[in-house]
């Protein structure tokens, strides 16, 4: 028996699974399907950090959006997911470190994050735990941190409060586009026949994009991190170092979490599969050098995130050309932070109202849309 | 760095026969073991540093299994902590000197087992140990569990850890034995197949009859409560076959110790880390990785001896290791296929002797399906993380259908144990709630197999000196 909806968003990250949250709660009929479960890969394994100092510029007025609605989840999600709001750092321990910090701060500043430069004295007064070897810091008040691994247990109680259809462990087989719009057709569940479509699949989404006759390269980014075991405090603010390379934090649990976007292996069809043990030991001494205290911990566990990023390292969100209500959201940098909103964003564009903020059209990175789909659209 | 053509990771029976095996027929073979010595669990030698008593009463096996190993040409790596196993293959270890790392194009993965505890209501305190520990402290340490010891489970470690007690001077209160006296002749006709071993378990009954401890068979542990500083009441009460509690006559036990041990898991931390194709077998040890007929797994190059195959206990690991050693020296081309043959054929008969005694030991071991159902709602089951039995049943009503999803929803195995020791249960749990064992899966495998303490992996390094990837963009 086929399932007809108003609208089937493929991918239940926390981009999809927002998008469909909203689209339900605005009165469609939603279907949310994913060849495994909710939030359980890069929503459900990243860092959660809730930085802007590793933002991209361009995406800051995004991520702040983000960041207060991850903080104010129990109002609109209906569960806590461990968001704290805390200060954060990046530090320059070298010269060439302190002008990177300088010139990002700016940048960022200039997209309204609220970072400034701060002395090592105002580091030390503010987060004693870090090392006094450092020469400057920029600082912003506006930082935190999510518990990503909860956040697939909220959406789901809150996606099934709003009526949504949830279609975990089917992977999609294919989508036929006809008049009436889409037929996706799930591995192990009955044809789904959906009037609009939303690709939320992340490194997913270049398979996603070629079922429809898009080639659209993504690149895949195989994220390690890194937790500790619990441990007396030893820091209650964000720390990254100017290069980006890491990212810091202690959970209210005594945990630490180190990451910063070092490299294992890893592709889309397997997933994470390979930590590399040379990037741990580097990931650890840096994080070591950043809070020394750190030493005194033991590491219990390192894992893999996929994250996606486009040709020009911006986002893909809006509709896809040619193609009567059909869209895509995903490669946004940072975009655990920002994708609350990017989320809701594309819900609000999917329902007929005009977005908040601008997206960002898929378009630009897509060849003239093959002829066949131009017919049918 | 000289490399090898085979790395054993392991040290216990499985893991030295092989090393030598392959040694002898010439391939360069590193074994690597965190103990400082080889033995495994079962053949732990005592610390160097002793002498006396428990030096002499060292288990022979054990003696004969490190004076081979010392003659062989393989090379030992002790007292390093195997962290990591990437595809190719490279082991990663944390040695006393700090991090280190070796290449071979083949790995034997002879890991063994862990014990597996059913919680009940008081687990988790401090005057209950495990058997495996028990052991560990007996053997190694010659030391007891405590002055009077309480002890329950299921499985032959029950007697030899009574046994041990009453060796080393300690008092046993009881044998709590989930299993029935039928049920232990039952399994006979196995233990014919290793009449040394059989003999054994019959003196060490009438021992423990002579010594007046008390057998209660189709018995388990109900709650373990404080009464004053270090010591603790045992309830115990009758089960039925299938492990569910019976409403009976409760009996009480007062003790400074209770050792608990329902059996063993295979350890499969390398093989879940490496993808190999696993199943789930609940007669030998849970998840155990899926080999073909010469311990090969799915990932090519990767072998797998001992208890990490499936539990067979440890006469069987000791062929078994053996044969894979010929396997790999065969495969590498050390060896050719008449040569392997003739060397294989004898080893193959002595295995499948050896596996039925140890088969039989396993069945004594297995959970039963009632026992996990068992464990009241307030039992904490990850001790590392304090996740109970009623917050699993309320994520797996609010949907959680996989191990992996119940980790990130409770935080079960997220702890130093990363699920080793409560993955087992926890699976059976979930299971519980209305799912198959296959459906609910087992804990993705990551690295470190062990806690490793950060200050040593990152050693000593100036910050100039650090290799740093290139800047994240702007």
């Amino acid at each position: 028996m086929e399932q007809e909806v108003d609208v089937a968003v493929i991918g239940a990250g926390a981009m999809g699974a927002t998008a469909a949250l909203w689209l339900a709660r605005g009165g469609m009929r939603t279907a949310l399907i994913d060849r495994g479960e909710i939030c359980r890969e890069a929503s459900g394994v990243n860092a959660g950090t809730l930085t802007l100092h590793m933002t991209r510029a361009a995406l800051i007025p995004y991520a702040m959006k983000g960041r207060e609605l991850w903080l104010d989840a129990q109002r609109w999600l209906g569960r806590d997911v461990g968001a704290r709001s805390a200060p954060g750092f990046s530090l320059a321990f070298t010269e060439a470190e302190e002008e990177m910090l300088f010139k990002r701060a700016d940048a960022r500043s200039a997209m309204g994050a609220p970072i400034r430069i701060v002395t090592p004295e105002e580091v030390r007064a503010i987060e004693p735990g870090i090392n006094p070897a450092v020469r400057a810091a920029a600082f912003c008040a506006l930082d935190g941190h999510v518990t990503a691994y909860l956040t697939g247990r909220a959406y789901r109680a809150a996606l099934t409060e709003a009526g949504v259809s949830l279609l975990e462990g089917h992977g999609v087989e294919g989508i036929e586009v006809s008049d009436a719009g889409y037929v996706i057709r799930p591995a192990g569940a009955p044809a789904l026949r959906a009037r609009r479509l939303v690709l939320a699949g992340g490194v997913w989404l270049e398979t996603m994009l070629a079922w429809l006759g898009f080639h659209v390269r993504i690149k895949c980014l195989v994220n390690q991190l890194v937790v500790t075991e619990r441990m007396r405090p030893v820091m209650r603010s964000v720390v990254g170092i100017a290069n980006g390379l890491l990212s810091l934090k202690q959970f209210e649990n005594g945990t630490v979490l180190i990451g910063g976007g070092w490299q294992g292996k890893g592709d889309p069809v397997r997933g994470g599969v390979e930590p590399i043990p040379d990037n741990l030991i580097g990931n650890i001494q840096l994080a070591r050098h950043a809070i020394p205290a750190l030493g005194e911990t033991r590491v219990v566990r390192i894992w893999l995130g996929l994250e996606s990023e486009t040709a020009d390292a911006m986002p893909m969100i809006g509709p896809l050309p040619g193609l009567a209500e059909a869209y895509v959201i995903g490669c946004v940098h940072s975009g655990y932070t920002s994708a609350p909103y990017m989320g809701h964003l594309l819900a609000e564009r999917i329902l007929g109202r005009e977005p908040e903020l601008p997206l960002f059209d898929p378009a630009r990175l897509m060849k003239p849309a093959p002829a066949k789909l131009e017919e049918t659209a | 760095m000289s490399e090898a053509d085979l790395i054993v990771v392991g040290g216990g029976p499985a893991g030295v026969e092989a090393a030598i095996e392959a040694a002898r027929h010439g391939l360069a073979v590193t074994l690597m073991d965190e103990a400082p010595e080889a033995g495994g669990q079962v053949y732990r030698a005592t610390p160097r540093a002793f002498s006396g008593e428990l030096v002499r009463k060292a288990d022979p096996i054990g003696v004969g299994l490190r004076d081979r190993l010392r003659e062989s040409r393989a090379i030992t790596l002790f007292d390093h902590i195997v962290w990591s196993v990437s595809p190719g293959f490279r082991v990663d270890a944390l040695s006393p000197e700090g991090p280190v790392s070796r290449k071979a194009p083949a790995v034997i993965a002879a890991s063994g087992a862990q014990e597996r505890v059913v919680p009940f209501p008081g687990w988790t305190r401090p005057e209950v140990v495990g058997l495996a520990a028990a052991t560990i402290m007996l053997k190694s340490q010659g030391i007891l569990p405590g002055q009077l010891t309480l002890l329950a489970g299921q499985g032959p470690l029950l007697l030899a850890v009574a046994i041990g007690i009453l060796k080393a001077g300690g008092r046993v209160a009881a044998i709590i034995d989930l299993a029935s006296r039928s049920e232990w002749l039952a399994d006979w006709p196995a233990l014919a197949s290793r009449p040394d071993l059989a003999l054994r378990g019959f003196l060490w009954q009438a021992k423990l009859r002579n010594a007046g401890v008390p057998i209660l068979y189709r018995h388990a542990i109900r709650l373990v409560e404080e009464v004053a500083e270090g010591q603790v009441q045992v309830t115990v009460g009758p089960v039925a076959a299938n492990g569910a509690a019976l409403d009976d006559i409760d009996r009480i036990f007062q003790v400074d110790a209770v050792a608990v041990g329902n059996g063993l898991t295979a350890s499969t931390d390398i093989t879940r880390l490496l993808r190999a194709t696993h199943h789930f077998e609940a007669l030998r040890g849970g998840w155990v990785p899926t080999l073909d007929a010469e311990y090969r797994s799915s990932v090519p190059g990767l072998y797998v001896a001992g208890d990490g195959a499936g539990l067979a206990g440890a006469a069987a690991a000791a062929c078994d290791g053996r044969l894979a050693g010929l396997v790999a020296a065969r495969d590498l081309g050390a060896l050719s296929q008449q040569a392997y043959e003739t060397a294989a054929a004898p080893l193959r008969r002595s295995a499948a002797r050896a596996r039925r005694f140890g088969t039989a030991m396993a069945r004594l071991m297995a959970l039963r399906p009632a026992q996990v159902e068992a464990i009241p709602p307030e039992t904490v089951l990850c001790r590392c993380e304090d996740v109970t039995r009623a917050d699993i049943t309320a994520a797996a009503a609010e949907g959680a259908r996989t191990l992996n999803q119940l980790k990130a929803w409770t935080r079960c195995g997220m702890g130093p144990c990363q699920g080793r020791i409560c993955g087992d249960v926890i699976g059976a749990a979930l299971a519980a709630e209305g799912c198959s064992r296959e459906q609910a899966g087992y804990f993705t495998g990551r690295t470190p197999f062990r806690p490793l303490p950060l200050d040593q992996l990152a050693g000593t390094v100036a910050y100039a000196d650090l290799k740093l990837p290139p800047p994240a963009p702007l």
